[in-house]
């Protein structure tokens, strides 16, 4: 009985030993900084900043390599900590936000089904687009797929619809929307014109049910003069626009939102 | 000979007999603006504009773009976007019929080229907006103007239409073998070669002897022989062409130029033929339709003629169980609306049996059997390549060479497991554009 606790009980002691030995001998100096640093730090590894990780992030920041700004993902409580931390001048950051420019999905006419490949961008490298509008959402839904924080779903209409409370506006769904519809915004900017179409109206209302017409309502109920039609486009000068939301309630293809898409076209 | 390919019956006695007839001019035309490879033409006409035959109406916007012409005369009623056979959009110049405008294409008589030079012949190449013919529209004096540091030293006239139903290409040269062969030697002349080379699939076999009798009046001028090739698809495409022709290789990533062969379409020589001689640019073309429809045939039909006034003349309906097919069934798109004109590069028009849609959504898996494998004639690896291609991995595509892919559809063609191949290339091959590799 004695003799294995006491072989366990040397085999136990002279490991604590080399492995206490060890561990100061070969401990590796790390900047302190960096674990304080990663704390704050949203940890969700998603990528945008174009480094592996929150923790390599952490890292690159504490040396100095890289602007604790390019995370596009931290909260601003969490980023003026950093900058804190790192003794800089804290900046004020707008949190931004994707917004989708289209809403055609199930109102555009469709050129074709297709099915073997889905994916946006696999489809668009085949065909170009499967609508017959050369400028609207494709909605296989690699936006979705990209999101690294599932604040994209695909919508009942067939396009995307942002969760503006999840974004973190890290802007990789607008690297992988292969017809460019989604774009980041400053989350106050809360209208948004859901079309990209540059035709001109007879030929948008022939394929889109949802598109713009460039029609000019908007223009004139604006009481800001925020809004101006652009090659058949309605356009919004966020510097104007204060959101009243009198273009929403004016345009006739219901294609002007407020803050993301509203719920009671979705229906 | 090159490895791979595959053999497909040709189904060419369909239409194999049919003399080429003129299709009337119609009534309006849509004439695109970006119907070659490269940047689309700039227009130079507008809305209300009276347009002659022949006239110009696009000028190239680039080096790799080509002048566009009026293929009738008339009035242009709009420039708008229309979608095209190959699958694209495009600007197109419409433009509406009127006979009481004459004048336009001077056709003169036919002039000597002897005194002209090389130069000179790629300019009125160029000025005739000639492109390649067989279906890739690469801009024609793009290919005469060799760049420096190398040098051609023959050429291959491809008379082989590897795409099963097509005729059009037999039947230009069985008719105007002359003026194809004339186009052949001015070619030669504008890329200052002596070594010609017709190639021609072993089931155009009867035409050998009147190629030989006409290359043999005219070998003094140029040495020029024939090659009759086995009956295997993609036999006419650019590389493999000339692997079995001179026994050379295309290097990875190459072009025909790296190993000094320079290859044309019979419709392209005629083309040049016509463009230096008598000044006439590049308006109609010769397609074959054929498969389901009444009446196929080869027609002359001019550049932005709407297909359902040709499947109409036919006697083609597009019912169910029906598809359209513009290009050879191999390498053509099935498109969803024949609401399209016909663009330079239109080599057929075929309505096929539409196998219906299983239903079954998404790619089925690699059984691994490897005949892809036997049958890629660029020597790849497609069964791996589309398992990268479906995980998205893009750079183990490239390394595995996906960029030499030229789409031939020979895997997909013969996967048992009906797997997408040659899409999920397309897709791997525009990604890695896009990432710039």
């Amino acid at each position: 009985m004695i003799m294995p606790i006491l072989i366990l009980g040397i085999l136990g002691l002279a490991f604590a030993i080399f492995l206490t030995y060890f561990n100061l001998k070969m401990k590796v100096e790390e900047n302190p900084l960096v674990a304080r640093i990663y704390e704050l730090m949203p940890k969700g590894n998603c990528g945008a900043c174009g480094l592996a990780g929150c923790s390599s992030f952490a890292e690159q920041v504490a040396e100095g390599k890289v602007s604790p700004e390019k995370c596009t993902m931290i909260t601003a409580e969490n980023f003026s900590g950093i900058c804190e931390i790192l003794g800089v001048e804290k900046k004020d950051r707008e949190k931004m936000v994707a917004r989708v420019s289209c809403f055609g999905g199930n109102n555009s006419r469709k050129k074709f089904q297709y099915g073997t490949l889905r994916s946006c961008s696999g489809l668009g490298a085949i065909f170009g687009t499967n609508l017959e509008c050369a400028y609207g959402c494709i909605g296989m839904g690699d936006c979705v797929e990209a999101c690294p924080v599932g604040a994209l779903r695909m919508g009942e209409n067939g396009v995307p619809v942002v969760d503006d409370k999840s974004c973190t506006g890290c802007g990789i769904c607008v690297k992988a929307c292969p017809k460019n519809i989604i774009r980041l915004l400053p989350e106050e900017c809360k209208v948004n014109v859901a079309c990209l179409s540059r035709e001109r109206g007879p030929a948008v209302i022939k394929v889109c049910k949802s598109g713009c017409i460039g029609c000019g309502k908007c223009v004139k109920s604006c009481e800001k003069e925020a809004i101006s039609i652009q090659d058949n486009l309605a356009v919004i000068d966020y510097a104007k626009c204060d959101g009243c939301g009198t273009c929403v309630e004016n345009c006739p293809r219901k294609i002007i939102f407020i803050s993301g898409i509203k719920s009671e076209h979705l229906a | 000979m090159f490895k791979g390919g595959v053999r497909i019956s040709s189904f060419k006695e369909l239409s194999k007999e049919g003399e080429i007839s003129e299709f009337p001019i119609p009534g309006k035309v849509a004439i695109a603006l970006s119907q070659h490879t490269g940047l689309p033409a700039k227009p130079l006409v507008k809305k209300g504009d009276t347009v002659k035959e022949g006239q110009i109406i696009g000028e190239p916007a680039g080096f790799i773009s080509s002048y566009v012409h009026s293929s009738i005369s008339g009035r242009v009623t709009s420039i708008e976007n229309r979608n095209l056979p190959n699958g694209r959009t495009s600007p197109c110049v419409v433009i509406e019929r009127d006979d009481t405008i004459t004048g336009g294409k001077e056709s003169g008589p036919a002039k000597g080229w002897d005194s002209l030079s090389p130069a000179e012949i790629t300019e009125a190449v160029r000025q005739a907006g000639i492109v390649g013919m067989g279906g890739a529209a690469f801009p024609t004096y793009v290919k005469l103007s060799i760049p420096s540091g190398k040098k051609a030293e023959c050429v291959i006239l491809n008379a082989c239409e590897c795409e099963p139903f097509l005729t059009a290409d037999y039947r230009v040269l069985t008719e105007n073998m002359e003026g194809v062969l004339e186009g052949l030697r001015i070619i030669c002349k504008a890329l200052s070669v002596n070594k010609a080379y017709v190639a021609i699939e072993s089931n155009k076999k009867n035409l050998a002897g009147a190629i030989e009798k006409h290359i043999s009046a005219m070998r003094p001028l140029l040495d020029a022989g024939l090659r009759i090739l086995p009956e295997r698809y993609p036999q006419g495409s650019e590389k493999h062409l000339i692997k079995s022709v001179t026994c050379r290789e295309v290097p990875s990533m190459g072009l025909p130029i790296d190993v000094g062969c320079v290859v044309f379409n019979v419709q392209t020589a005629l083309a040049i033929k016509k463009a230096v001689c008598c000044g006439e640019p590049l308006i109609d073309r010769v397609l074959t339709v054929t498969g389901l429809v009444k009446k196929p045939g080869n027609l002359r039909v001019r550049i932005g003629t709407p297909v359902p006034d040709i499947l109409e003349a036919c006697g083609a309906t597009l019912s169910t169980g029906r598809k359209l097919v513009i290009g050879g069934p191999m390498m053509g798109v099935n498109i969803p609306s024949p609401d399209v004109p016909v663009i330079k590069s239109t080599t057929g028009i075929l309505i096929l049996p539409a196998v219906p849609a299983s239903g079954k959504k998404g790619i089925n898996p690699c059984i691994r059997c490897s005949r892809c494998i036997g049958a890629c004639p660029m020597n790849l690896v497609p069964a791996e390549m589309g398992r990268y291609a479906e995980k998205k991995r893009w750079d183990d595509c490239r390394i595995l060479n996906i960029n030499d892919c030229i789409e031939c559809g020979c895997c997909s063609y013969v996967c048992p497991a009906e797997r997408p191949l040659v899409d999920l290339f397309k897709w791997a091959k525009a990604e890695l554009r896009r990432n710039g590799s």
